[in-house]
């Protein structure tokens, strides 16, 4: 009991050190790195919460593909950094900022520690059909049962945040392919992690997507693996970064959210209302809309951190 | 104490830290990371939620969770959306400052380009 408290205490210590840190390194590169090193702190926290579903989310996705897009960010606005560091607030923004953190903080913990009684749940009613939809994760019988509007909406805006991206393109360049930049051209290690990889990150990918009805794992964990593939085979040279404006491309993006759209609507026609799944056939649906929303996942996802074209498109 | 209640502190700290960065860092890249930051203390305060919720032989609250799993990915979009802003405003302006005036510029690019 007590090594778990201690286990628990050091966990807790390391990721506030990492945040201090990221808040106050001195070089942007050194910040993102605090970060994802935060990231993969903080995973190790979900499991200890019992949430392994959400430690392999942070892991894969808090902490890995914001980390990509981030420490790609920073690289190219190294020359700017010194000048707006100069901007830096004087002493009065500093303590009035330091002392709203320190109230929030405080509230915060006041709200923790304070004995609530018995914590509200919702374990109990999401445990009760679990049987009936024959999945055996709870967290994905919410994602894809219970709240499954939520998760449709995500996608929505999962494709919202990717229009977003490609808007800010040039007109000369709109439909042409994103540039992945790298410090230094990819060299032979790389293009040797880019061959050996994949093969097994896509095992992975879609094992954690299949696995995910009945034990931690599911269609977000699987589909940013699957991206994270995409994206060191493209970092590498081995494949280009696709043209925006391929046909195909714009239908694995849709397909996902296209696809829960159909069995929503379906909804209302046989069982009694939007994406409810008819009796006995949840499981298949499910699995059906898993399987297709990884697809779009991991190409916006990986779309997302290749950001806009910046090559002109070929004739 | 419990090992909730420790991640709860943590969380409640983190959320705090966060908040100082993202008012304090005058470059946008940084207001970015403070803000991921307090986003994943927020985060963390739902999972404790979800813990201290354990009932029906599951360790936590799965509604919570799931819930933080969403919050996640919608995180990652807006924090794609802000990165793909900044490094327009990079290209087109040659600075990523957000102060509205215009930079004593050395180098000649602040102001109008």
């Amino acid at each position: 009991m007590t090594a778990a408290l201690v286990l628990d205490a050091g966990l807790a210590l390391l990721v506030l050190v990492m945040a201090v840190w990221t808040v106050a390194a001195g070089p942007a590169f050194s910040a993102v790195v605090g970060f994802v090193t935060f990231g993969l702190l903080l995973s190790l926290v979900w499991v200890r919460l019992a949430a392994v579903d959400v430690a392999l989310t942070e892991a894969a996705i808090g902490s890995g593909v914001t980390g990509a897009l981030l420490i790609a960010a920073s690289a190219r606005l190294r020359p700017t950094e010194s000048r707006t560091a100069a901007e830096r607030p004087g002493p009065v923004l500093h303590v009035a900022a330091g002392a709203l953190a320190v109230l929030v903080s405080a509230g915060l913990a006041a709200l923790v520690l304070l004995p609530a009684g018995s914590a509200p749940t919702l374990a109990p009613a999401a445990a009760v059909h679990l049987p009936e939809l024959d999945v055996g994760n709870a967290v994905t019988a919410v994602l894809l049962a219970y709240r499954s509007l939520d998760t449709l909406l995500e996608k929505v805006v999962l494709l919202l945040a990717l229009v977003g991206v490609w808007s800010l393109a040039p007109d000369r360049f709109w439909g042409g392919a994103p540039v992945l930049r790298t410090d230094t051209p990819p060299g032979r290690e790389l293009t040797l992690l880019a061959r050996l990889l994949p093969p097994v990150g896509i095992v992975v990918g879609i094992y954690i997507l299949w696995v995910g009805a009945k034990a931690p794992g599911g269609a977000f964990q699987g589909a940013a693996i699957l991206a994270a593939m995409w994206l060191l085979v493209m970092i590498a040279g081995l494949r280009a970064t696709p043209e925006i404006g391929r046909r195909r491309l714009r239908l694995v993006l849709v397909a996902g959210p296209a696809v829960f759209l159909v069995v929503g609507f379906a909804g209302f026609a046989l069982p009694n209302g939007f994406l409810s799944y008819p009796e006995g056939f949840a499981k298949p649906l499910i699995i059906v809309i898993e399987v297709v929303l990884t697809l779009s996942i991991a190409a916006i996802l990986g779309l997302l951190v290749a950001g806009p074209p910046e090559r002109e498109k070929r004739p | 104490m419990s090992g909730a209640t420790l991640y709860g502190l943590c969380s409640a700290a983190l959320v705090g830290l966060g908040l100082f960065g993202a008012i304090v860092h005058p470059q946008p890249l940084r207001k970015l990371l403070a803000f991921n930051l307090l986003g994943g203390g927020v985060f963390l305060q739902f999972g404790v939620i979800a813990r201290r919720g354990a009932a029906a032989g599951m360790g936590g609250d799965p509604v919570p969770q799931a819930m933080v799993i969403t919050g996640i990915v919608v995180a990652f979009s807006a924090t794609a959306l802000a990165v793909a802003l900044l490094l327009r405003l990079y290209e087109v302006s040659g600075s990523a400052t957000l102060s509205t005036e215009t930079p004593m510029s050395s180098d000649g690019k602040g102001g109008g380009r």
